[in-house]
């Protein structure tokens, strides 16, 4: 099969205005992958699928990864003189990077037998942002799983055709999977309740 | 599959609007009748409802909902250590807990790069096989259950099941749940004469196969209600991410042992079962052949393993943390491609876990499936897509 940096250079040649983005995966697999913008996704997705060299007309794997946000620190060392006497300061300079929700396809090809090619899609940010394209209309084997992530993650799948949730129940409010999930403080239920479950309990009581 | 696969990506039109004309095809028109099938129904193979609408008998509108055994397998999976989790992947398909150590091994030895010894090898591989066999007797003896041949077919499956469960005991001191893998091997040596034991199985168990095969195969009700029915088309499978035996039902060669040669696959000769039409009886006849299959490479396997280690000295029980990094592993489990992917930071517990689970996502195309039939078949076919709750809701 080819290599990624050659599929990347026809995806980008073949879909007009797409930018694609190689993420290389530092574990012995050496499975890296294809990170594509939401707005260009479903057209790569369709060359990636109809492509006569590549083929991938299976995604096997469709999932959602949280990325919480994150504090990149810096600490900078530098010789001063103060007050007549020479000393190292060090600077230390914080970098926030904001999180983000991600959506990994494993994609193989059914008919030249080939694989796997690994697209990924990020959201802008984890809040009211967190949308990416759907490519059900391309892998009808993504319907549940982008369903799964929308209801574990809640990554919102534009152009899916039947967005609800699919594990939980429909009245169920948060997002489990994410990393800074907190379970409801009176979730666990004993009938005697003790310790630290007896101290969440007692919030719930009457006055 | 030389062509195009074009397919309609899109869920099938199923509105409550796709009402036979009246006197269009000579059935009389009825108003339509929404049942719940389920979640505590004995053709369900577990807690699983379809919300079915119905024009007279046949099905217009088909929605599976689940999720009543959720637990949220990945988030515990994140939670605990690499190693913790293997006894947690006994509990998807109850069924194959072999196969599910296996896939979750492989994909972290990817990760961490381990390799396995010879000996573990062909341990795998004979304990695969062996649920393999497991795993396609029960399906004939529910799907046979499910027809209403209520007891007999699957009497006989789980007589010989016990003795492949016997086998598993043995070996790994539990009949279901084994929790017997390990990351660069297995966690135990085999006892003594169970080789024996093994093969003896194995040698007996064609016998079973033939009286099987002569009391349905060719039984007039079986194929009276399988043939014709539940139809999938193998462009539709391809799209739809079927695998398994109800992929290679509609003709699609695609065996992950052997297009992805994992394991040592390759040194075994085997042939791959495919079916013409895709129904529910080329689901059942792709079964019994592949048990056939599976017999030859038990018998392979267990006249050529070698002595040796049975697992990768430079794999840590404790203290376990791989490189930074992702890894994707999927092996052919008796019910399709099931995957683990994995994203490593560095620590002693998985960043990301993720359960690719082959009978939730082949449950996808259960209302293509199901359309137009009639609502006594959607019992058949729900069976012949072979679910385990377990696997499907994690």
């Amino acid at each position: 099969m080819e290599t990624l940096e050659q599929i990347k250079a026809r995806a980008e040649a073949a879909v007009p205005g797409a930018r694609l983005e190689i993420i290389r995966n530092g574990s012995p697999s050496e499975q890296h992958s294809l990170l594509a913008r939401s707005e260009h996704a479903l057209e790569v997705a369709r060359f990636l699928r109809d492509d006569p060299a590549l083929r991938l007309d299976y995604a096997s794997n469709v999932t959602g990864v949280d990325w919480l946000d994150t504090v990149v620190k810096q600490t900078t060392k530098s010789r001063q003189v103060i007050d007549g006497v020479e000393r190292d300061i060090e600077q230390t300079t914080e970098q926030k990077i904001p999180g983000y929700l991600e959506v990994v396809y494993h994609l193989y090809s059914m008919e030249l037998k080939q694989g796997p090619v690994i697209l990924r899609q990020r959201t802008a940010g984890r809040g009211a942002e967190s949308r990416v394209a759907s490519l059900t209309p391309v892998w009808r084997s993504a319907e549940f799983q982008e369903r799964e992530a929308f209801d574990l993650y809640g990554i919102v799948f534009e152009g899916h055709p039947d967005l609800r949730r699919i594990l939980m129940w429909d009245e169920f409010k948060d997002h489990p999977m994410r990393k800074d999930y907190v379970e409801p403080d009176d979730y666990e239920y004993e009938p005697t309740p003790h310790d630290e479950v007896l101290e969440k309990a007692k919030q719930h009581w009457p006055k | 599959m030389s062509e195009a696969v074009e397919t309609n990506p899109q869920p099938a039109a199923s509105h409550y609007e796709v009402r036979p004309k009246p006197g269009g095809n000579g059935e009389l028109p009825s108003d339509l009748l929404e049942i719940s099938m389920g979640p505590q129904h004995p053709s369900t193979h577990g807690v699983f409802r379809m919300d079915v609408v119905l024009e007279g008998e046949r099905v217009v509108k088909l929605k599976p909902i689940f999720g009543y055994l959720h637990r949220n397998h990945e988030k515990i999976a994140e939670g605990t250590t690499y190693l913790a989790s293997i006894p947690y992947t006994d509990r998807l398909d109850y069924f194959c807990s072999l196969t599910n150590n296996w896939a979750y091994c492989l994909s972290v030895e990817k990760l961490a790069g381990l390799q396995v010894p010879e000996r573990a090898e062909y341990i795998r591989v004979i304990t695969a096989e062996l649920t393999r066999l497991q795993n396609h007797t029960c399906l004939g003896g529910f799907l046979l259950q499910d027809m209403g041949a209520t007891g007999t077919p699957l009497m006989y499956a789980f007589r010989e099941r016990e003795k492949i469960l016997d086998l598993f005991e043995s070996l790994t001191g539990a009949r279901m749940m084994c929790n017997y893998m390990r990351f660069g091997g297995c966690r135990c040596d085999l006892p003594a004469g169970w080789l024996d034991q093994a093969r003896s199985v194995v040698a007996e168990f064609p016998g079973f196969l033939d009286e099987f095969e002569r009391l349905l195969n060719e039984n007039e009700i079986l194929m009276a209600r399988t043939q014709g029915v539940g139809v999938l088309p193998a462009a539709l499978a391809v799209n739809a991410g079927i695998t398994g035996p109800m992929l290679r039902a509609t003709g699609v060669n695609y065996d992950l042992r052997k297009v992805d040669h994992y394991g040592i696959y390759d040194r075994f000769q085997f042939r791959v079962p495919l079916g013409d039409h895709g129904d529910v009886y080329d689901r059942y006849m792709i079964r019994v052949l592949e048990m056939r299959e599976s017999l030859k490479i038990l018998e392979a396997a267990l006249r050529d393993i070698p002595a040796g280690p049975i697992v990768d000295p430079k794999a840590k029980l404790r203290g376990f943390r791989p490189k930074v990094g992702e890894a994707y592993g999927r092996i052919e489990a008796p019910k399709g491609e099931l995957g683990f992917y994995l994203i490593s930071d560095g620590s002693p517990n998985p960043y990301r876990y993720r359960v690719r689970p082959p009978s939730f996502i082949n449950l996808t195309i259960l209302e293509d499936m199901c359309l137009g039939q009639h609502v006594a078949d959607v019992v058949i076919i729900l069976g012949s897509v072979d679910i385990v709750l377990g696997e499907v809701d994690r």
